[in-house]
């Protein structure tokens, strides 16, 4: 299995921030407390998995990044600002984030979803736009033949890339991804990891995902966040966290398939009698 | 260290300037040797993108090629500066390059990447007579297609509701419950408003008219018959057509998207039994009930409006109105109501089904349901008018 990526040197200032983070849904009796008191710093060119069981705020806590969702209590700065402040003209020079199911543009083909971002902008010819487009379509796994699709055409995987390419397009300096590799075949998903790897060697990216795809975990994290009991627990490198004694991390770490992703794979396949 | 230097990820923010193309003097010659930070996020900005694309413009192609390029002055290369370069150089390595390995890899993807220039890049469009002839086709055909889906939809609402007068038990009667209440009771307020104004409106109008030839108590015959046997049901067929019509479409269709249609048929329940028949029975039900609402709230306008232009009390309008408006007036409006009812659900359920997966299809199929609903309810009503016009007058 692939090794993980060596850490880059970091700046002083993280690229996000978390402080004393609440998050609160619904009021009065029905109120739901997703995170209590949470903290949470990444530096530049981290990669930074968060894991943690069903409903503990993963997707919540990146949507808290991107400033979709309002702290009840706390702060989130984001790249030196507040979350809330990131959608501004541009922001797609700022973050990419790849959606669960996608997010694409339903109405617009898949070469129109890519370049949306940039063509918005409005300063670059219409040409270099579209040229940009398609080298983003082929980065991710994805032949010319598909660009004029409409993403209702595509299958589940298909959309997934087509996603992180437009997250990508303007090679943002931090990017989240929600469940990358969840619905990608395993060729795929190595293929992806070796995307990331290299965009994170040549770009510097920071890169803060959600998964439960422990190979992915292995090959790509730097650090791995694990959020329970409304907060973030611990946070180290993977084998580290992965030697923890809690009961979250031994099920999810120590199952079948979490002692197959750590192990060395084997040189030689066993000989069939 | 040295690697220290090259590394374009160690520039801080602060640092950076923006890009620009300069042009070097060295014993070789000129040597091209762009600057700063050639990424997307510093063309974001309109002046820096205009200037670096002003600088890069007279070069274009061929001899800048030939000239020596020096990359060690960029502070920052992404994949939208190296496209940049790339079509500089007119989509070949420059003769003498001088980069660094994540440079180089970044270009290199970019070469291999971007589309020869052969290669069309938009999407091939058709040309003008053939495809105004082939969209006439579509369009034709997508009519037909319409209506046959229409019928057949009329058909198993027919067997539907056979099926569910033959087991009443299994019938969704919450849903029916529900469709009642979000279609019939909620729709009350804004359905007795606008009754109200229309009945104020033409007893206004006919006042003016009726007091010339001094028949101010045939005003009570003029509204009578025109609000309970016209107006009435159809002012509630069109206010609810919008309203409900749109909801049902917009329903199902975000159904159809969300893929809540297929697991429903995958569960082995059929769309015709529950959404579309309590949706139907709901409105054809509601229809008639919301008519008669419409009805009296115009009426109780126009009685007023009476009182107040033509001294025409409400106790003599009360007192002749039964005689003016005979009872099969009121058969003839509940019935045109029911019939109402039921065009206005299967049309929103029709186009509601009718939806393609994705955000455009789903507001072109509500426009569509409301413009037809409505054009539909007046057809019909027409229809009600020529073949009753023996009835009731």
């Amino acid at each position: 299995m692939p090794s993980a990526m060596p850490a880059l040197p970091v700046d002083a200032a993280p690229v996000v921030d978390i402080q004393g983070l609440w998050t609160v849904f619904g009021r009065g009796k029905s109120e739901v407390v997703i995170h209590r008191d949470l903290a949470l710093q990444v530096r530049r060119g981290e990669v930074l998995t968060l894991v943690g069981g069903s409903g503990t705020g993963k997707t919540v806590l990146l949507r808290q990044m991107l400033g979709l969702e309002h702290p009840a209590r706390g702060s989130v700065q984001v790249l030196g600002q507040p979350a809330a402040e990131l959608g501004r003209h541009g922001a797609s020079s700022r973050v990419g984030m790849l959606f669960q199911q996608g997010a694409l543009f339903s109405a617009f083909s898949v070469l129109d979803n890519i370049a949306f971002a940039l063509r918005e902008l409005g300063t670059l010819p219409a040409d270099v736009v579209t040229d940009a487009a398609y080298v983003k379509l082929q980065m991710v796994g994805l032949g010319p033949q598909h660009a004029h699709k409409r993403p209702s055409d595509l299958s589940g995987g298909m959309i997934k890339r087509v996603a992180l390419a437009r997250a990508l397009i303007m090679d943002p300096p931090l990017l989240l991804l929600d469940e990358p590799t969840a619905g990608l075949d395993p060729h795929a998903s190595d293929d992806f990891c070796d995307l990331l790897k290299d965009l994170h060697a040549e770009l510097g990216l920071t890169v803060i995902m959600v998964t439960h795809d422990l190979d992915t975990l292995f090959a790509l994290s730097t650090r791995v966040a694990v959020l329970a009991s409304q907060k973030v627990l611990f946070t180290d490198t993977p084998r580290v966290v992965a030697g923890l004694d809690h009961p979250f991390i031994h099920d999810f770490f120590q199952g079948e398939r979490g002692r197959r992703a750590m192990a060395p794979a084997p040189s030689q396949l066993p000989s069939t009698p | 260290m040295w690697q220290f230097c090259l590394n374009p990820r160690l520039v801080t923010e602060a640092a950076l300037s923006p890009p620009s193309l300069e042009w070097r003097d060295t014993a070789q010659g000129r040597c091209a040797a762009p600057t700063g930070n050639w990424t997307a996020a510093a063309l974001a900005d309109r002046g820096v993108a205009s200037q670096l694309l002003q600088a890069l413009a007279p070069a274009g192609g061929g001899p800048i090629a030939a000239l020596p390029w020096d990359l060690s002055g960029l502070q920052r290369l992404d994949h939208v500066g190296a496209q940049l370069l790339w079509r500089q150089w007119g989509m070949q390595w420059p003769a003498q390059l001088q980069v660094d390995a994540l440079q180089r890899q970044m270009l290199e993807r970019v070469a291999r990447l971007t589309l020869p220039p052969g290669r069309p890049r938009t999407e091939p469009s058709a040309d003008g007579t053939r495809s105004a002839i082939d969209h006439l086709g579509v369009r034709v055909l997508k009519g037909l297609g319409h209506a046959r889906d229409y019928v057949r939809m009329q058909g198993q609402l027919l067997l539907d509701f056979i099926q569910l007068l033959r087991a009443p038990r299994d019938a969704p009667w919450r849903d029916l419950s529900g469709h009642l209440y979000q279609m019939g009771a909620t729709a009350m307020p804004i359905t007795a408003l606008v009754g109200f104004l229309i009945g104020v409106v033409l007893a206004y109008l006919m006042a003016l008219q009726l007091r010339q030839f001094g028949a101010e108590a045939f005003i009570v015959n003029i509204l009578g018959i025109s609000l309970i046997r016209e107006l009435g049901p159809l002012l509630a067929a069109i206010l609810v057509a919008g309203r409900s019509g749109s909801a049902i479409t917009a329903q199902i269709g975000v159904m159809r998207v969300t893929e809540e249609l297929d697991a429903m048929r995958v569960m082995g329940i059929a769309h015709g039994f529950r959404l579309v028949m309590p949706r139907a029975l709901g409105l054809a039900i509601a229809m008639p009930l919301i008519s008669v609402w419409t009805t009296l709230a115009s009426l109780a306008g126009g009685m007023l409006a009476s009182d107040l232009a033509l001294k025409v009390t409400p106790a003599f309008f009360m007192q002749a109105l039964p005689a003016a408006v005979e009872a099969s007036n009121l058969a003839l409006a509940t019935g045109k109501s029911v019939v109402f009812g039921i065009l206005i659900a299967l049309v929103g359920c029709h186009y509601g089904l009718g939806v393609k997966p994705n955000t455009e299809s789903l507001g072109q199929g509500t426009t569509a349901s409301v413009v037809t609903s409505i054009t539909v309810v007046i057809l019909v009503d027409a229809l009600f008018a020529i073949l009753f016009k023996d009835v009731g007058i």
